[in-house]
């Protein structure tokens, strides 16, 4: 059995956490992986400087929303500032798969970070790196 | 055997012995490659033949006056005899070689669709299309003012030709557009019934044959069609090689596509004037050796024969069928064994074709998984993806046996 589908992701996969949309939101952004078809929409409401409360929808395959429930995970009470900056290591490390050796699924694996620093690059106006731009025109 | 006009079976062991790629073992197994829709593998006497070429026959073609240069075009034109021949075609004239299926279709969209239509007139294409014979018309109907109609299906994924009469109705039908077998759920398309049509209102049929090609006989005077593409890498030759063949008539009348070396008979400051057919499709250097290459597999193909392929690949579709049909939680997509190629797309219940398709890889099988580039056709049947397997003459029923044995496990995972 491949080991990308280890305990832990299969159970983010079924039981997602944060599961849904916060409507009205202080934050909100949507991308997909034209290569595969995921889909993930991120909303977000501020406490301050503080992401207070976060949520997604989606669809697609099993690492892409996996990785998007354990990205909430990481997210809920911790700053903005230190949010846009958040390194793709933290949310590779907390999927603990090896992706290396296969581009697209890293994708499938790195696209809710990416929705998520468009979704701050909106409402608070931080930089959004060039990797993340694409999903602007969407 | 009984008759001479029976066919005998192929003897698989012995064709897989010319392909390299069985040698290897990924995680101790042979590799169980399904994929053979996407890209083929290659046999050795394609490879080997390559490398013979590079090393003792090598130079630009059509212009070198020493002995390299005229093996190399020898090579070259040699290859656009064995196109000619396995089409069925007139005159090597009509036998353009291009990068691959994509642009031999681009070339006719650009050259005639651009130049020919208009406001009024109806461009056709099918629900069931490759993109590459989609967008085109998409593009030059909306760039020339042209209406664009696309042909539907039913829930079987064949095309529903009632249609025809209300597309006839939107306008003057210049062009229909269609696949001989569908890449992503593998119906056969009623090609009679739509040359027919098409021939009733005076309109080019465009064909996309990169399906058919390395899998069944193709007689392009039989077939009635105007224009025909094909690409390579499907049929055992080198990747970076396509063909469009189109009736010498029209590939006269039409403009050039790209410009620049090669397709020219003389530039002057003030003008220039295009060379004769075929060089006035191929400007610049050509792929020489991958040209060269799709000589060599054709080769391959027609010794073994392509109704013996035919007949092999309709054996391991109709057993795919019945044993998916029997496997836990999979649904099978289009029409019965009888109505389609050597493809067979499914999805799972409770799995996502890219994980169903990742998992396969870790049992040695390997599947496409996407939306095929028909994402028209996904939407037809209201999903975004499909794991794909798809057969050729290498592949046996333990190939199937180890697919459906795999999916069993991925069932296992995901339940």
């Amino acid at each position: 059995m491949s080991d990308l589908y280890r305990e832990l992701i299969l159970d983010h996969y079924k039981n997602p956490r944060n599961h849904g949309e916060l409507d009205p939101c202080d934050a909100h952004a949507q991308g997909q992986n034209p290569l595969c078809g995921d889909d993930i929409a991120i909303s977000m409401n501020f406490s301050g400087d503080d992401v207070s409360e976060v949520r997604f929808t989606g669809r697609g395959c099993a690492i892409s929303q996996a990785a998007a429930s354990m990205l909430m995970e990481l997210v809920e009470g911790r700053s903005v500032t230190e949010l846009a900056e958040l390194p793709k290591e933290e949310l590779l490390d907390e999927i603990g798969v090896p992706l290396e050796k296969n581009p697209a699924r890293l994708k499938c694996a790195l696209l809710s970070l990416g929705v998520l620093k468009l979704a701050l690059h909106r409402a608070k106006g931080t930089p959004l790196p060039e990797e993340w731009a694409g999903f602007e025109e969407r | 055997m009984s008759s001479i006009t029976s066919i005998s079976a192929l003897d698989v062991p012995r064709i897989k012995s010319d392909f390299p790629v069985f040698e290897e073992r990924f995680d101790g197994r042979e590799l169980a490659y399904l994929d053979s829709a996407n890209s083929s593998q290659k046999p050795r006497q394609v490879l080997e033949g390559l490398t013979e070429f590079y090393e003792h026959s090598y130079a630009n073609v059509h212009r070198a006056v020493y002995e390299l240069g005229e093996r190399a075009t020898a090579g070259y034109e040699g290859a656009r005899e064995k196109t000619r021949a396995f089409l069925g075609a007139d005159s090597t004239r009509e036998i353009i070689f291009t990068r691959n299926g994509t642009e031999a279709l681009n070339l006719v969209a650009h050259a005639w669709g651009l130049n020919e239509l208009g406001p009024g007139d109806v461009v056709v294409s099918t629900v069931l299309e490759h993109h590459s014979n989609f967008v085109p018309w998409q593009y030059v109907a909306e760039r020339t003012g042209a209406e664009f109609a696309v042909i539907g299906a039913d829930g079987n994924g064949e095309l529903d030709l009632e249609q025809l009469d209300a597309i006839a109705g939107r306008g003057r039908v210049r062009l229909v557009a269609f696949g001989l077998i569908s890449n992503s759920i593998g119906s056969v398309n009623p090609v009679e019934a739509l040359i027919g049509w098409a021939r009733e209102h005076g309109a080019v049929t465009v064909v996309d044959a990169c399906q058919a090609a390395p899998h069944r006989t193709l007689d392009v005077a039989s077939l009635g069609v105007d224009f025909l593409a094909l690409t390579g890498h499907k049929m055992l030759a080198p990747s970076g090689i396509g063909v469009l063949w189109g009736r010498q008539a029209l590939l006269n009348s039409m403009e050039p596509f790209n410009l620049g070396g090669e397709m020219i008979r003389s530039v002057t400051i003030e003008e220039t004037t295009w060379n004769e057919l075929p060089n006035k499709f191929e400007a610049g250097t050509p792929p020489i050796a991958q040209a060269y290459g799709l000589g060599l597999a054709i080769d391959y193909l027609t010794r073994v024969g392509l109704e013996r392929i035919e007949a092999h690949e309709h054996d391991l579709t109709t057993y795919a069928m019945e044993r998916l049909a029997g496997a836990d939680g999979v649904s099978v997509l289009g029409p019965p064994a009888e109505r389609r190629g050597g493809i067979v797309s499914f999805t799972l219940d409770s799995a996502h074709p890219h994980d169903v398709a990742q998992i396969l890889d870790s049992h040695g099988v390997a599947v496409r998984a996407g939306h095929h580039c028909t994402q028209p056709a996904m939407d037809h049947f209201g999903i975004s993806a499909t794991t794909r397997a798809s057969f050729y003459l290498y592949n046996t029923r333990t190939d199937v046996d180890r697919l459906v044995e795999a999916l069993a496990d991925v069932r296992a995972t995901f339940a």
